[in-house]
């Protein structure tokens, strides 16, 4: 398993990143962070939908997104919040689509991140067929996907990959190892040593990295990116990490695992392990930290005030999104509302 | 002008688009080497070459989702399944994702793609290759569903489906496949998605049917109008969205109305087209309504296929019914 940064901040081999790209880097897991505690909290309050927290996993999300270009396209999931906003999704409609409201779904104009899938694992292809497009038409634009381990057992991560390696397409697939889908355990999803060892059944080079090392997920993921705009065709890469928190909201992790292992994982936290990168270094200074801390809890705090204060949806705006031009029947059963 | 069957209007209506439109893109199983299994695509990918017309992988969620993705990213892909019965694993592609994009994504992406599906029995094939179920297309919001019955049916429609901003389910009665020729203009040309075709028209009685079916229930109305009844004849041609108004006018106007088709009675098609009838046009019904379909039994084998499909003896009794007083 490749990893740059270990956990206590020291540096294995060499850093093929600036000081300021960590700092960039750090800056947006804290951002992400604070997106990831206002959800819960505002799920609490019954503010937002079910939840699904990805505390734990920032680094493989910001570390991937910051590795494609603007107008990459991006595939993922309900757990992926930091990797589509990193991508370019605003944090506004993110929260919008949490508590409930279709034009969350909508990125802005230029920013290829599809909407989440909420279902597990049939997104994947979705990433291949994109990047075929772009492929046939020369554009240089790639795709990525994520998903996590337990997507790993879906048909649909064999026709996704398979169809990759056999076309070639330009399609990196990053599985977020978080070691459970809801409460079974990554031991039993798989008799595979490694989730990455599976590419080699499909002819694609897989590569085991650090989830919790932003560093190792950006140079393995731009590396993966780098070939396939090249021409050299898709990359499986497995991002080790975990789900400090519960699968989502309405779950209890206690009924399936001992907070030890939590605990020891939160030793192995992202941003903690920067943080002490940075100090073994001599750059930390806890009032810039404060600094990004704070500007993060505004962005997202008005992110929020936004996404609330879009107006109430009306009832024809759901007809009128199924199709191009609405239908007769859909026309029909609108006109048998009350507030057309 | 040409006289084609409706695989060769198929054919001819593939090689339009292609010809016409760098976006489309053909994706299937054996549909390059081969030209597919029903010879659909003959031809097509020694004249396009393999950048337009694509062997795939035995995969058809796969297939789907890749068209789907290509659709999204600006292609117009068309991808042919081998047998309805072989679509079903793309079936949680086409109602989770494909249907789905537009408003998930509040108009921002949408998927412009067709997935042709071959459907129907009546060719004595091995089981699974005579399904009809497609009911179960119709009922998915956000895709449109269209059946030709005719070759230049087909060709029109195919081209519609293939220029239509939203994903089109497009099935093709195998059965009809090479039955009856008829003159289909070589030049592009479209058939409108949406509105019912009058075939034949009447006024004692409408028949309403579509696919493969229309072979069964024009020859009963043939009948029915030796015996001097006259009758309507609607193909309905397109399952979603319905043209809810073409059929209430009429039977507004005949009074009486018999639907007909092959898929299974309980949750097939006609019980909508029953249930618009009653909801829009009860008031001038001179009899109920009847549906002429398969059992609720598995599509049978080879022996037993003349047990299943209805018969025109069976469309003309029920004509008949509904004019008894």
């Amino acid at each position: 398993m490749r990893t740059l940064i270990s956990p206590d901040g020291t540096v294995n081999d060499r850093l093929p990143l600036t000081l300021g790209q960590m700092k960039d880097l750090y800056a947006d897991m804290v951002e992400a962070r604070a997106y990831d505690r206002k959800s819960i909290a505002m799920q609490k309050q019954g503010r937002l939908a079910t939840y699904a927290p990805f505390e734990g996993q920032e680094a493989a999300q910001i570390g991937a997104a910051a590795a494609l270009n603007p107008d990459d396209w991006v595939a993922g999931t309900y757990r992926d919040a930091a990797l589509m906003w990193r991508a370019g999704y605003s944090w506004r409609n993110l929260v919008a689509g949490r508590t409930g409201d279709e034009r969350g779904g909508h990125p802005p104009e230029g920013v290829n991140v599809l909407p989440p899938s909420i279902t597990v694992g049939g997104h994947m292809i979705h990433a291949v067929g994109l990047s075929w497009a772009e492929m046939l038409n020369r554009t240089g634009r790639i795709a990525l996907t994520s998903f996590g381990d337990g997507a790993t057992s879906e048909g649909d991560f064999h026709e996704a990959m398979n169809i990759a390696a056999v076309f070639q397409t330009p399609t990196v697939f990053l599985c977020q190892n978080n070691g459970f889908a809801i409460s079974y355990p990554r031991s039993e999803q798989t008799r595979s040593e490694t989730i990455a060892g599976k590419a080699a059944a499909y002819g694609m080079p897989g590569v085991e990295v650090d989830g919790n090392d932003v560093a190792a997920v950006f140079v393995t993921v731009t590396e993966a990116v780098d070939r396939a705009r090249a021409g050299g065709g898709p990359t499986l890469i497995e991002a080790v990490t975990y789900r400090i928190g519960p699968h989502t909201t309405s779950d209890d992790p206690g009924r399936y695992r001992t907070e030890d292992k939590t605990e020891e994982w939160r030793r192995r936290d992202p941003l903690l392990r920067v943080q002490n990168l940075f100090e073994s270094a001599g750059e930390w200074s806890p009032e810039w930290s404060e600094e990004i801390e704070r500007r993060s809890v505004e962005r997202i705090e008005e992110a929020v005030t936004e996404a609330e204060a879009l107006p109430q949806p009306t009832r024809s705006e759901m007809f009128h999104r199924m199709y191009a031009e609405i239908t007769d029947p859909l026309l029909n059963q609108l006109g048998e509302g009350s507030d057309g | 002008m040409a006289e084609m069957n409706l695989a060769q209007a198929l054919n001819d209506g593939l090689d339009a688009a292609l010809g016409s439109d760098d976006r489309v893109v053909l994706l299937g199983e054996d549909i390059g080497r081969t030209g597919g299994v029903f010879r659909i695509t003959d031809g097509l990918l020694e004249k396009y070459g393999p950048d337009r017309v694509y062997d795939t992988p035995v995969a058809e969620s796969g297939i789907v989702g890749a068209a789907f993705g290509m659709a999204i990213a600006g292609m117009r892909p068309v991808v042919e399944m081998q047998f309805m019965g072989f679509s079903y694993p793309a079936y949680d592609q086409v109602i989770n994702h494909v249907a789905r994009i537009r408003n998930r994504s509040n108009g921002r992406f949408t998927a412009p793609m067709v997935i042709r599906i071959p459907f129907g029995g009546g060719i004595g094939a091995a089981e699974h290759h005579s399904e009809s179920l497609e009911a179960i297309y119709a009922h998915i919001p956000g895709v449109k569903v269209v059946v030709p019955s005719s070759p230049y049916d087909a060709k029109g429609l195919l081209l519609s489906a293939i220029e239509d901003p939203d994903p089109v389910v497009f099935l093709e009665p195998i059965r009809s496949y090479r039955a009856v020729k008829e003159d289909v203009p070589e030049i592009y040309f479209t058939v409108d998605i949406g509105p019912v075709r009058i075939e034949r028209d009447g006024t004692d009685v409408t028949l309403i049917s579509w696919g493969a079916m229309m072979k069964e229930t024009r020859a009963a109305a043939t009948g029915l109008e030796d015996d001097g009844i006259s009758v309507e004849v609607i193909d309905l041609h397109t399952l979603s969205p319905l043209d809810s108004g073409g059929i209430v006018r009429s039977v507004e106007k005949t009074g009486r109305a018999v639907v007909v088709h092959e898929a299974p009675r309980t949750g097939g098609f006609g019980g909508e087209l029953a249930a618009v009838i009653q909801e829009r046009a009860l008031y001038s019904l001179l009899a109920p309504v009847q549906r002429v379909t398969g059992p609720d039994t598995i599509f049978p084998l080879k022996r037993s296929e003349s047990h299943y499909l209805p018969s025109v003896e069976k469309i003309t009794a029920a004509a008949r019914k509904t004019l008894e007083d």
